[in-house]
């Protein structure tokens, strides 16, 4: 036995390397017919190892007090060496996160990944989305800007909406009568500590239940089904080698956009980094114009759609708990857009174009036209999902293959 | 080991008693974490009352002060505009001030003041939190007071909230009471003055 292999098999009698190695990767069998939809899960794997070392990073400088924080965020980037960039790299990050995570959300919704036996991948997929809109919202408070401060203000006080106790959850939640450095401070814990801790297991569990079931793929059916004589499926092809260097392709053109954001436009003409952030936070001036971040606004479109306040956080808070009952709701006989009906195709069009309509209003001011807009999109919204035990069930299906076409 | 003559019932209940017993533990633990949540000291003394000087207000005029560090709008009325209050022609969601969370008691429910031109205001929007814009009686067409720029919430020269807008309660009038007749001081209610 070489040296390596024999110090393999040290390892192994004390701790399952190799079996874990084997049956994540060099023995996981993905189906074979991957396609570019299929980029954005190890994506997002990706990005979440950039905000983990950026973040470690940018805490090495940044201070979380009242006093300090935006003058620590200005002394990141301009006297630390290479701050601007580790914090262009944090702050494009996120925003590069939400646009993996909604193409990687997007991909389950047109190939059926979250239907049965996946139910339990879309539920923790679920918990990290939610998670994450935490993360980011929390950090976003961090640069303590005027936006920082006042859309920690507005989100914040969504919660006054709740019966009895909501104004005294407010200030709970603040740790003061109005946002301040407490504030500040405990969204930095959170952000830093709690919510990154809950997010790398909801990651872990999110895979592991992936691998127990297997991949999904764009024609919506079991690999598992066919197997050749070892028990190996036989349109199923080791994840390593094959799909880490496919991956390492996608990898690459992500790089080449992210870096051209970074280098060129790390502000994203206001979308990423919104211009009222560029003054300190003062609690006495509401800029005149507030809107979250682009990741945001389709919901705070649903919030401001509704013309009661506390009827609006319950229609934002069910826009969201709606989406973690997905597998139930579709009941079509087929997973993948491939073989359904082409009602299905005109109800998933309608569905993004609204989606896309309410972010973009959410980052407009309202008007009375634009608010009879984002009320039609927002029953869109809910009709596509409420219905969906009905509709999923229109027309003949297309006859599903045995085996996966490529 | 042998499974003959196990009591369950008594195995069922040690087991409850033991995560009851836990849960309370668990209950009693989680008692500094949300209550470390609460305003510090600090930020409580920090909320001191403050006092201010009416004798060189303006009719019309207003003046921010900041109270627990909230923007606290003070503005001397004209009598007309105290008398327009009274009989408004204006659409309002609570004209009477019924909601009891929004005023001290001892202020008037239709003009929410102790003296009739003064009003104090804390400046916090009761929609989302935003500062309302403070608008003169000649400055607008819609009778002068407060325009939320966030949402676009309106509230007339009592703070009363108009009906068709996002906010749905009036603005808030802090506690305050008189230390003369041309001082107010706001964090300290009439009661105990």
């Amino acid at each position: 036995m070489s040296r390596m292999a024999s110090f393999m098999q040290w390892i192994d009698d004390r701790f399952p390397a190799t079996k874990v190695w084997n049956e994540h990767l060099a023995e996981y069998y993905a189906p074979k017919n991957f396609n570019f939809w299929y980029f954005f899960g190890s994506l997002a794997l990706l990005v979440l190892v950039n905000q983990i070392l950026t973040g470690i990073w940018l805490t090495m400088n940044y201070n979380p007090s009242g006093e300090q924080a935006y003058a620590s965020v200005e002394f990141i980037m301009r006297d630390v060496d290479w701050g601007w960039l580790l914090r262009y790299m944090h702050s494009t990050g996120a925003s590069a996160f939400f646009v993996v995570v909604y193409l990687h959300m997007f991909r389950a919704l047109i190939y059926g990944s979250f239907r049965k036996p996946r139910e339990l991948v879309w539920l923790f997929g679920m918990i990290i989305f939610v998670l994450l809109m935490a993360e980011a919202f929390m950090g976003y408070l961090l640069p303590w800007g005027n936006m920082s401060y006042w859309g920690a203000q507005v989100i914040i006080n969504l919660f006054s909406a709740v019966p009895y106790v909501g104004d005294d959850l407010t200030q709970w939640i603040r740790g003061d009568y109005i946002i301040s450095g407490a504030t500040l401070n405990r969204f930095f814990a959170l952000h830093v500590v709690a919510l990154p801790m809950a997010l790398l297991l909801m990651v872990f569990l999110h895979i592991v239940a992936l691998h127990k079931v297997g991949s999904n793929n764009p024609d919506g059916i079991e690999i598992k089904k066919y197997k050749d004589e070892n028990g190996i499926p036989l349109d199923g092809i080791p994840f390593h080698p094959y799909y880490t260097v496919k991956d390492i392709v996608g990898v690459a053109v992500f790089l080449f956009f992210f870096c051209l954001i970074i280098f060129f436009a790390p502000d994203m003409g206001g979308f990423f980094l919104e211009p009222p952030n560029f003054t300190p936070a003062d609690p006495l001036k509401t800029p005149a114009h507030i809107a979250p971040v682009w990741y945001f606004t389709p919901f705070y479109s649903i919030l401001r759609a509704v013309p009661d306040q506390q009827l609006g956080v319950v229609a934002m808070a069910a826009s969201l708990i709606v989406l973690f009952f997905l597998p139930w709701l579709d009941r079509s006989k087929v997973k993948s857009i491939r073989y359904k009906h082409w009602s299905f195709k005109v109800w998933l069009a309608i569905f993004v174009v609204s989606f896309i309509i309410l972010g973009y209003l959410g980052m407009k001011g309202p008007t009375p036209m634009r608010t009879l807009v984002a009320q039609i999109c927002t029953v869109y919204y809910f009709a596509f999902f409420f219905l969906m035990p009905w509709w999923s069930q229109w027309g003949e299906t297309k006859p599903v293959p045995e085996r996966v076409t490529h | 080991m042998s499974n003959e003559g196990v009591d369950t019932g008594k195995r069922r209940f040690l087991t409850l008693a033991t995560a009851g017993v836990g849960a309370v533990g668990a209950a009693f633990v989680a008692v500094p974490f949300i209550g470390s949540w609460n305003p510090s000291a600090k930020a409580k003394a920090a909320g001191a009352p403050v006092e201010v000087d009416l004798s060189k207000l303006e009719v019309g005029q207003m003046v921010k002060v900041e109270y627990r560090g909230k923007p606290v709008f003070v503005v001397k009325r004209s009598d007309s505009v105290v008398e327009s209050l009274k009989n408004t022609k204006i659409d309002l969601k609570d004209p009477k001030s019924e909601n009891p969370d929004q005023q001290p008691e001892y202020v008037d429910g239709e003009i929410r003041s102790i003296r009739p031109d003064i009003m104090v205001l804390v400046a916090i929007c009761t929609h989302l939190g935003c500062v309302p814009q403070h608008k003169k009686v000649t400055e607008v067409d819609w009778g002068g007071g407060f325009f939320c720029p966030c949402h676009g919430s309106q509230f007339d020269l009592a703070g009363r909230v108009f009906s068709g807008v996002p906010a749905s309660k009036n603005l808030e009038v802090p506690p305050y009471s008189y230390l003369s007749d041309d001082r107010i001081i706001i964090g300290v209610g009439q009661e105990v003055a």
